[in-house]
């Protein structure tokens, strides 16, 4: 494996406003060329964490290095990172071209040089001959292409994106995570990347953070996340939340921990039928069934008061019981997932 | 679209006659006052406005060319009015600035301060300035108009100012600052074209102001005669009376060029701003 050097490293660091602790004690790194995303809630610090890289917060305690230098009151316009904001923060009052060329305007690029790499940012962003119109005449999603030729005009080391797709509708916010991805791998630059969306997390990332409380509950990669996750809050927050807790717990592994299965790791079968050997087994009914097309999706009330949802592929050679039928649920062992506390 | 069509709908009835003719009724009442003094400025009558004039006659033109008090009064009036907005458009930027990018403790306080002069009637500004200036032992003078000018000139730079910064989304200066861009450029390249228009208009209504403010003037100004003192002792004064209305078409004609010069500059820049929201 090559030498990869780290990007952005937080080392102990801390951003606190009054009482309320925005980020604690938070440590992590960042690996040179990686796309790495941080996810969480509203509120769970990860905006932060952008801005404490950017430079628009000075962290109230630890340290933040960008390739090894230590950060502490760098202003942001001497740092070698560049945002994409999430409502784009275009210049009303210059047209596209100029848009992209402010930060090679402010380093005194000349102005041939200026235009000529302005417009190959637009090309690369599907923007070409676009330049002489003003923000205010774009779509959401053209606006979203500036805010991004903008900030990679100026080759910055670092790439940060401040939930960029958040005021997207859907089927553009898809389109543009390939795009993205895509640009990614061809510039070759460390993207930083913002959200509260598990499926664009999922879905662009190498690796993950998972925010909650000013705190870093996990970093791994997507399938690491989605398949081993560490604690309670990573479980339900990512993918279909499929937890029991107490009583419910209880019915299922014998003792009172909260544990979790991924709906569509559990199989249906007519009530007391026989299963596999390394199988974990339990009786339940059919609550209420949503037919989704490639999938059905059941809701199954167990005997100790808790449900668990149940995704089953519409292969049409599975046993598909009807509302109100008693059924027997059965998992791999090595699929539960157990948490302490 | 859809709704689009739906106001053209409602727009195409005509309105009804009673409504009609209470718009004509008001358009008239503002402006028919002013055809009044156009019309006075031409009579042969110098004594009292009789109506009608009892003739008509271009002479009092030359008679107000040959009055070398009504053009001193008018240049005093124009440089204090010019250098009031001056100051108005500094100070009234930097503290929409500051108000709108700091807070600390007394803010709002601070800010009814700011907006005090121009909700005060004149009279009180006029007299506590008075006995300011008593009190400091500063002559009265050309700079002490200016000062009583400058103190509700500024309020209208600043609310113009600070509307347009709150309208404007707080992520520009960050975007500049992220780009490269240090206060000093971010403030060149970024919030000034921003507030242009915003001061462009905020400096014109500070000069109107000035220009034709009497009651703060009276008590500030020493020897001094700006324009309307000028105008008042020549109304109390039955003599050449026509004279005050030529000087008034004068300063119609004048302030006509800006007026249209700020409405086709700030025209297309209020679409641009309206058309993102």
């Amino acid at each position: 494996m090559p030498q990869t050097s780290i990007a952005v490293s937080f080392r102990a660091v801390s951003r606190h406003y009054g009482a309320v602790k925005a980020v604690d004690d938070v440590s992590f790194d960042i690996l040179d060329g990686e796309f790495f995303a941080m996810l969480g809630p509203s509120g769970s610090g990860k905006t932060t964490c952008l801005r404490l890289i950017a430079g628009f917060e000075q962290p109230t305690s630890g340290v933040v290095t960008i390739h090894g230098q230590d950060m502490a009151g760098v202003p942001p316009y001497d740092r070698d990172v560049n945002t994409v904001f999430q409502d784009y923060a275009l210049f009303p009052h210059m047209n596209v071209a100029e848009n992209v060329a402010y930060g090679l305007m402010i380093k005194k690029v000349s102005a041939a040089e200026r235009a000529k790499r302005a417009e190959e940012m637009l090309a690369m962003v599907k923007l070409a001959g676009f330049g002489v119109r003003k923000p205010s005449q774009l779509s959401g999603g053209q606006r979203q292409r500036v805010a991004l030729a903008r900030a990679l005009v100026n080759r910055p080391s670092v790439l940060l994106l401040d939930e960029p797709l958040g005021a997207l509708d859907l089927k553009l916010r898809e389109q543009m995570q390939v795009e993205l991805k895509a640009i990614q791998r061809q510039v070759g630059i460390t993207f930083i990347y913002v959200t509260h969306d598990q499926g664009e997390a999922l879905s662009m990332s190498d690796r993950v953070a998972v925010f909650n409380q000013g705190k870093v509950e996990q970093i791994a990669s997507p399938a690491e996340l989605y398949e081993n996750p560490k604690t309670e809050f990573v479980a339900g927050f990512v993918g279909v939340s499929n937890l029991l807790q107490g009583e419910a717990a209880a019915a299922v592994t014998g003792a009172a921990r909260a544990c979790s299965i991924r709906p569509e790791k559990i199989h249906l079968a007519p009530a007391g039928s026989a299963t596999p050997d390394n199988a974990m087994t339990i009786e339940g009914e059919v609550e209420s069934l949503l037919y989704l097309g490639a999938n059905t999706r059941f809701d199954i009330r167990l005997p100790g008061g808790g449900h668990l949802a149940v995704m089953q592929q519409n292969r049409g050679t599975h046993y598909a019981p009807e509302l109100g039928t008693k059924v027997t649920l059965w998992w791999d062992r090595r699929h539960l997932m157990t948490f302490a506390g | 679209m859809r709704s689009k069509a739906l106001a053209a709908d409602r727009a195409t009835p005509r309105a009804n006659a009673g409504l009609r003719a209470a718009a004509w009724f008001a358009v008239l009442f503002l402006n028919l006052p002013i055809l009044f003094i156009v019309l006075y400025g031409f009579t042969t009558d110098d004594q009292s406005y009789s109506f009608p004039p009892p003739g008509l006659t271009t002479r009092w033109f030359g008679v107000a060319f040959g009055r070398a008090d009504l053009w001193s009064a008018l240049w005093l009036s124009v440089s204090v009015a010019f250098i009031a907005m001056i100051a108005a458009l500094i100070l009234g930027t930097l503290a929409a600035a500051a108000m709108y990018r700091f807070s600390f403790f007394g803010k709002e306080s601070i800010t009814l301060l700011i907006l005090l002069p121009i909700a005060l009637p004149g009279i009180v500004t006029g007299i506590s300035l008075r006995a300011a200036f008593d009190l400091a032992d500063i002559p009265f003078s050309y700079w002490t108009i200016v000062a009583g000018h400058a103190t509700f000139c500024i309020v209208v730079v600043y609310n113009n100012a600070i509307a347009r910064l709150r309208r404007s989304s707080p992520a520009l200066i960050e975007a500049s600052m992220d780009l490269g861009a240090n206060s000093l450029q971010t403030f060149r390249h970024v919030i000034l074209p921003n507030l242009a228009t915003a001061l462009l208009a905020g400096g014109m209504l500070a000069f109107a102001l000035s220009f034709d403010e009497i009651i703060v003037t009276t008590f500030t100004a020493g020897q001094q005669t700006t324009l309307p003192i000028w105008m008042f002792r020549e109304l109390v004064r039955p003599h050449q009376r026509p004279v005050t209305n030529v000087a008034a078409i004068i300063v119609m004609v004048i302030t006509f060029g800006p007026i249209l010069v700020a409405y086709y500059l700030t025209r297309d820049t209020q679409d641009v701003a309206g058309s993102g929201k």
